[in-house]
């Protein structure tokens, strides 16, 4: 992975610098509040339920073990002994004291890690696929582009003060699992007829209040050119873009204000300035960049393992392991294993102080140092040898990381909610620890099969639930908080957008709401069919008919093993909640 | 006072901001160095060009390109920023620089603060009035936040991997 040289060191040590001052004068009150908060937004800091909020970038998704290390190192010192990783490849720290930001900024620069533009109206960290440089389907290596992009957008002069936050997103895979359909500017790498390499530019794309599938502004953006052209179109987007109301403020508005074709004309015309100007990538920079992302220096092994098939054969957890939790390496003898951060009784996402390290841990005895962190709020260990697997399926089992369920209905996303947002309208932890709870049947689980479920505490959509199978945004109802569902959102190739199934339960009732949507999934699907696909083949409205004669039983009470246990819900959920570790 | 190449000096410029009741065509501009608004400059165009010392300066929302035809004429042009969050003039200073050779003085005026300095002094300009409530000596240490930078802007238009050995691994 990248490691920084003097350069780069010098960068984040005048960094920590430039922050710890800002703190200093926002201290001394030399620093307004309203003047603080921009700034502290460009680094990561929230000032959210329980107090300051610090989201610190793991960028591209990508970390060394060494760096997972620090972050438990501020989990334990400056938090609560724990962090939340997040949709956006990230990991969050919810107690944190304005007064420790500086110390917590020099241990992170001390192990090339940082919070810049982790929030803000600014350029966000980039995101990437969490199977980078291992996958079989993947056509380029995205790595290095993104760590180009990185450098790029790092304190960019022209684009720190925009009209809203703008998310990058990046792939390699033939299949797209960075969900570059739903960032402000998604790049595909792609080859066009001559083997050269290039980018399919998509632009507009977000959820939130407005969910916009991108559009496709270039099919092929030379890699030489993918930072001026990236340059027009956020230029046109800081002239242009609405600022003076913060709903319309996104790039996916003007772009649909203007039309694509306007839209498109207006980069061009830019580019036409800056296009083979200096900020063309060089093949030497590209070549020193990518030198970082070669391909580890893997042993000659079998295709099968032995022990591993054995085990397989006589221990049925350690099956549904490999079959859930552990996918294809392009490397023959070698496995990637996703870690769950998805276990019943935890927050989705939540890791402790102690896991973090054991992790690390890991990462160094069996895949080469390094830890990714998946946008479905997972960890991944990328270079696994087949012949490890069974150690370190014991190891992860330890640790409460080997739940076998990457991909099936509690493997949920969910977004922390007003738990510890100050922006939600709803509790969202909690339902998915209902959920978690309501589902705790393996077999049923394994027969479900492939399902995502988005739990979005607000329209701010972080927990992207416009494009879950099954998406559940929270709203505010006279005060109680209660849950919108909608079905047949995708992400990846076939990226589309929910539909919502009609008028919002409580919280008792929308587990209940999806055993419902299930039931009649179980009773219609095809053979072999996904949960999603059956919903496209049927399209949803019988799946609404069939949820509200379920559910407004439930409201009625006919059920009434289903009102009481509403009930209990209810009282649960007046105590606050904090992580169920303290 | 103004911050002027990284120093602060005397500054005889006045920046004339329109009243509520003035109108770009009736106001009237007083003798000596003035930095007008753009839609001044347009409205008493006939009047002004045969002074000496005149500047303009542009609002947020207003384009470099207005000024494509007179850029010879100004020894100054000033950006302003209604608010600091506002970050529509570093572009308008990228085109002034990048896209129409601007080489005269660029001043950022408004809500110019210590924060912001650095990347303003990137993407070109030289000269700087600090929100009038500010200690302009503080507002000066914001132009030496960073030694370090990745791209290239109008300060330096070499991005750093053209500038310099980039090292490998430490």
């Amino acid at each position: 992975m990248y490691r920084y040289d003097q350069y780069d060191l010098q960068l984040a040590a005048e960094r920590v610098a430039q922050f710890s001052d800002q703190v200093r004068r926002r201290l001394s009150g030399e620093l307004s509040e309203e003047e603080f908060r921009i700034l502290r937004l460009q680094n990561g800091l929230y000032h959210q339920v329980h107090g300051y909020m610090l989201r610190i970038a793991a960028p591209y998704g990508l970390l060394s073990a060494n760096q997972v290390r620090t972050l438990a190192l501020v989990a334990r010192r400056y938090d609560r002994g724990y962090g939340h990783f997040t949709t956006r490849q990230n990991i969050q720290f919810n107690w944190i004291r304005l007064e420790d930001t500086p110390a917590i900024l020099a241990e992170l620069a001390k192990a090339e890690l940082h919070a810049n533009q982790a929030s803000g109206s600014c350029l966000r960290s980039i995101t990437s696929d969490e199977f980078a440089g291992v996958a079989r389907d993947e056509i380029v290596d995205p790595r290095p582009y993104a760590e180009i992009l990185r450098q790029w957008s790092t304190f960019h002069p022209e684009f720190a003060y925009l009209p809203r936050k703008f998310k990058i997103a990046i792939t390699g895979g033939g299949e797209d699992r960075a969900a570059t359909g739903v960032h402000d500017i998604g790049l595909r790498v792609v080859k066009n007829a001559q083997g050269e390499v290039g980018f399919r530019v998509l632009v507009g794309g977000g959820l939130g209040r407005t969910p916009v599938i991108g559009t496709v502004i270039s099919d092929f953006v030379p890699w030489q050119h993918v930072l001026t052209y990236l340059e027009s179109i956020v230029r046109v987007y800081n002239e242009y873009g609405r600022r003076d109301n913060a709903y319309k403020a996104r790039i996916k508005i003007l772009v649909k204000a203007l039309g694509i074709e306007e839209f498109r004309r207006q980069v061009e015309a830019d580019w036409e300035f800056t296009k083979d100007g200096s900020m063309t990538v060089t093949e030497e920079e590209l070549k020193r960049v990518s030198a970082f992302f070669t391909p580890h220096d893997y042993a000659q092994l079998p295709a099968v393992d032995a022990g591993v098939e054995h085990l397989q054969r006589e221990n049925k957890a350690f099956a549904n392991w490999l079959r859930r939790n552990v996918k294809p390496h392009k490397t023959t003898g070698y496995a990637v294993v996703v870690l769950s951060l998805k276990k019943a009784g935890i927050a989705p996402g939540d890791i402790t102080a102690d896991q973090m390290d054991a992790v690390a841990d890991l990462a160094d005895r069996y895949s080469f140092g390094e830890v990714r962190v998946s946008h479905m709020q997972n960890l991944v260990l990328a270079d696994v040898k087949q012949s490890d697997l069974i150690e370190l399926w014991y190891a992860a089992t330890e640790l409460g990381l080997a739940t076998p369920n990457i991909g099936l209905l509690t493997d949920v996303i969910c977004c922390p909610g007003s738990d510890f947002c100050s922006l939600a309208n709803a509790r969202s932890i909690p339902l998915a620890q209902e959920i978690a709870n309501r589902f705790d049947d393996f077999d049923y689980l394994h027969d479900i099969g492939d399902i995502e479920l988005n739990i979005s505490g607000c329209i701010n959509a972080c927990a992207h639930h416009h494009v879950g199978h099954i998406g559940i945004l929270g709203v505010d109802k006279n005060g109680e908080g209660r849950y919108q569902v909608s079905i047949g959102g995708a992400q990846g190739n076939g990226i589309r957008l929910g539909q919502v199934i009609g008028s919002s339960f409580s919280a008792a009732e929308t587990p209940e709401v999806l055993a419902s949507l299930l039931s009649l999934y179980v009773r219609e699907r095809h053979e072999g069919e996904r949960f999603v696909d059956t919903v496209h083949r049927l399209g949803v409205q019988p799946f609404k008919e069939h949820v509200y004669k379920t559910a407004t039983a439930v409201s009625l009470g006919l059920a009434d093993e289903a009102a009481s246990h509403a009930e209990s819900l209810v009282a649960c959920y007046d105590d606050p909640y904090f992580s169920p570790r303290f | 006072m103004i911050i002027k190449n990284q120093n602060i000096v005397d500054d005889d410029w006045s920046v004339l901001r329109l009243n509520e009741n003035d109108t770009p065509e009736g106001v009237v501009v007083p003798s000596g160095k003035f930095i007008v608004p753009l839609k001044v400059w347009q409205a008493q165009r006939a009047q002004l060009q045969g002074r000496a010392e005149i500047g303009v300066w542009l609002n947020s929302d207003e384009r470099a390109e207005a000024l494509q035809d007179d850029l010879e004429r100004f020894v100054l042009i000033a950006v302003n920023f209604p608010k600091f969050a506002d970050g529509r003039g570093y572009s308008i200073a990228h085109h002034l620089r990048v896209r129409l050779g601007y080489r005269g003085e660029l001043r950022a005026i408004g809500d110019v603060l210590r924060d912001q300095l650095f990347y303003m002094r990137r993407v070109g300009f030289d000269a700087f009035e600090p929100r009038a409530d500010k200690d302009i000596h503080e507002a000066l240490k914001g132009l030496s936040d960073f030694s370090v930078c990745y791209q290239g802007s109008s300060d330096e238009a070499l991005p750093l991997f053209r500038r310099v050995r980039r090292g490998g691994e430490i």
